[in-house]
């Protein structure tokens, strides 16, 4: 199913009168079985916009669509959503079964029918001989596996998950995200998840809303949004190690880096932000010349520190294409890695 | 004026500064005296807080404590086991004609007015008690519960809500036992008054006054001890909802769970133990009741004119203590020792009963 948020808007008003926004103006449609990510920094917004989603929160303008349906007046319960919390929420004093039959004994369902659904949702998510446990006998991933249980059992329209793997540890975590993709693909179930960890929005998601300040930076798939940031927030917020900004000027066409030209490009003469990825510098026998600052090698990858227009900048090489005692490093870069944005609305420029 | 105001500040922001810095300095002063005499004693090997094994430690400690309960809790524990062996007691010469073990205990048992009622009157020490217990705790917790998740929804005046509700605490129970019996007084109470309302004949309707019948009296002292006793309850019930996770809330809103399923399926499991804390608390208290019964009916235990008696376990223990039959320590003791055994039996019981419904 199809979901709709029209100029969504969330005003907090504290007891002082001092207000803040914490989401403005979101227009998003996420189309129906998709997995979508709500990425952005922490006070973003991303937990407000799932919670008014969910209906747990009032918007204080703006609307939220399922489908065709008008849900931004509906009570939670009306909406047919299944939400997974943060720290899961499951009632410690019932079992994994009472659990996940919580749900269906508030519905119209024949006991028969309900418990089956129980044994079905648990075998999917892989919890089912763990039904006779307290909540408190289960590890972190399995308590996780339960909550989405739970939250599917009763067959919602929109799933939703709110950092559903911030308490897991490392590796369970990247488990549990495959997890969660399997469990989404086969049901096939519109779903949001709301998560700061880019990695983790990168490798689940189908499409990603980057937000910050509740401002709606960007939605695209993940890789579009890598390799084409619409604005320097999204360039600056994806990629691990973070991109490279510095300020350059264009003179007559070319890309002035250092006093020197350092790349014809197409756009008009201006100052602007520069954005480059680290691992999209290569090191080639013929190219820009720059004074090493430090040198380090990581394994397979060497990381490279110069300076751009008196910016440290660091360039991702490999190994095999560099030795510790060079002093000067010729590095190349596609032009279409390069990202120029607008000094003054951020807006990338030669992209999109 | 404002420069003037600054400086003034600024004076005794200074001052200020300068007594923390000396309490810093004076600490700083102490750790390193205690340090240097810690290295001396174990330069010599008498350190006692290291050579001291823990156990001896912790016992020090918990040595002002111990010897306060020592004293007044279990000294008169231990010297009522050796009363109830006495025949005869003197308080004064403090002499025996002999010793017995169950003697002490026949004559509480088998005595007019403990479990059998006496000839003269329709309710024995014992039969009070458990009406009080086994009415008023139900009433007085599931009441409490109510409220304190009452309480928990609503927003607007809720800290003059609890306010109200805590004020029985603080209240004096002799107090409020007057006030009781002023309300409930045959001519021109507020309860006949209001129920001559309805068209109810209240010519004479006595509830703590000559004539009152024995269910009308009780009613008045249940009611009292209900009332009395819930603040506390509907306190610590409310500070115990407060403390659970919203977010149960919310998953069960989401799951569209009607307001009555929320209480008894989530609400009341995960204060379970509090819960029980109040029950088994509230059991030991309402056994031990006195003073409300004295407050209503006087040191008598009963309206004025009637064939039955109020009186509860203690207070039948007290009259041979100081009461009619002062002096007579022993079977005060046997008193004291069987409403103990009751007691812990009654614990047991609910520890027992509530090991599947109190979810820790």
């Amino acid at each position: 199913m199809e979901l709709r948020l029209e100029n969504l808007t969330k005003i907090f008003t504290n007891r002082t009168g001092i207000e803040t926004t914490a989401v403005k103006n979101l227009d998003i449609t996420i189309e129906s079985g998709t997995l979508v990510g709500l990425l952005g920094p922490s006070g973003c917004g991303k937990s407000t916009t799932l919670f008014m989603i969910a209906g747990l929160e009032k918007p204080t303008s703006g609307k939220i669509f399922f489908g065709d349906d008008d849900v931004t007046k509906l009570a939670p319960e009306k909406r047919g959503i299944g939400l997974v919390f943060q720290n899961y929420a499951l009632y410690p004093h019932m079992t994994v079964f009472n659990n996940i039959l919580f749900p269906l004994e508030n519905l119209d369902v024949p006991k028969d029918e309900a418990i089956k659904r129980v044994k079905e949702m648990a075998n999917l998510v892989g919890i089912g001989e763990l039904l006779d446990r307290k909540p408190s006998q289960l590890s972190g991933g399995q308590q996780q596996r339960v909550a989405i249980a739970r939250a599917l059992v009763k067959k919602p329209r929109v799933l939703l998950l709110d950092e559903p793997l911030s308490n897991l540890d490392a590796r369970l975590r990247l488990q549990m995200r495959e997890e969660i993709k399997r469990i989404q693909r086969e049901t096939g179930i519109t779903t949001i998840f709301v998560t700061h960890d880019q990695e983790e929005a990168m490798s689940i998601s189908d499409k990603m809303v980057v937000l910050d300040f509740g401002v709606k930076q960007q939605y695209a798939s993940p890789q579009s949004m890598y390799t084409d940031p619409g604005n320097l927030f999204v360039g600056k917020f994806l990629g691990n190690p973070p991109i490279n900004t510095f300020e350059a000027e264009v003179k007559k066409g070319y890309l002035m880096i250092n006093d020197k030209k350092f790349m014809k490009i197409k756009v008009p003469d201006a100052l602007y932000d520069i954005g480059m990825r680290p691992e999209n510098f290569r090191a080639v026998a013929e190219g820009f010349d720059v004074d090493v600052k430090d040198i380090y090698h990581i394994g397979r990858d060497t990381m490279v520190h110069f300076d751009f227009n008196g910016q440290n900048v660091r360039a991702l090489v490999d190994s095999d294409d560099i030795s510790s005692e060079d002093k000067v490093v010729h590095l190349s870069i596609k032009e279409s890695r390069i990202y120029l944005f607008d000094k003054e609305t951020g807006k990338v420029v030669n992209h999109g | 004026m404002a420069n003037l105001k600054n400086s003034v500040i600024a004076f005794f922001g200074k001052i200020l500064n300068a007594i923390k810095t000396f309490f810093w300095n004076v600490r700083r002063l102490f750790t390193n005296i205690k340090n240097r005499f810690g290295d001396f004693l174990d330069k010599h090997n008498i350190n006692f807080v290291t050579r001291f094994p823990n156990w001896a430690k912790a016992l020090l400690y918990l040595s002002p404590a111990l010897i306060v309960l020592m004293v007044f809790t279990f000294y008169p524990i231990i010297n009522s086991f050796a009363l109830v062996v006495y025949q005869n007691y003197n308080m004064t010469t403090e002499t025996v004609t002999g010793y017995t073990i169950f003697g002490n205990f026949i004559t509480v048992l088998t005595d007019e007015s403990f479990i059998v009622p006496a000839s003269h009157t329709a309710s024995s020490a014992v039969i009070n008690t458990l009406i009080i217990v086994f009415i008023s705790v139900p009433i007085s917790v599931l009441l409490a519960l109510f409220i304190a998740a009452a309480l928990n929804t609503i927003k607007p005046l809720k800290s003059f809500f609890q306010t109200i509700y805590f004020l029985p605490y603080v209240t004096n129970t002799i107090a409020i036992g007057l006030v009781f019996a002023y309300m409930f007084r045959t001519d021109g109470g507020l309860v006949n008054q209001f129920l001559g309302l309805f068209g109810v004949n209240v010519e004479g309707l006595s509830w703590v006054e000559s004539g009152a019948v024995y269910w009308r009296s009780m009613f008045v002292l249940i009611f009292y001890s209900i009332w009395s006793t819930l603040a506390f309850k509907i306190m610590v019930f409310l500070t115990s909802i407060q403390g659970i996770d919203k977010q149960y809330y919310q998953a069960a809103a989401i799951d569209a769970t009607p307001r009555g399923r929320i209480f008894s399926k989530i609400t009341v499991p995960l204060i379970s133990p509090m819960i029980f804390y109040i029950l088994v608390t509230s059991v030991i208290g309402a056994f031990k009741i006195y003073n409300s019964i004295v407050a209503l009916f006087g040191v008598s235990g009963a309206p004025a004119g009637v064939d039955y008696n109020l009186q509860s376990i203690v207070m039948y223990i007290y009259q041979f203590i100081d009461g009619s039959n002062a002096g007579n320590l022993s079977v005060a003791a046997a008193g004291s020792l069987i409403l103990f055994a009751i007691i812990l039996v009654l614990t047991l019981v609910q520890m027992q009963a509530s090991k599947r419904r109190v979810h820790y």
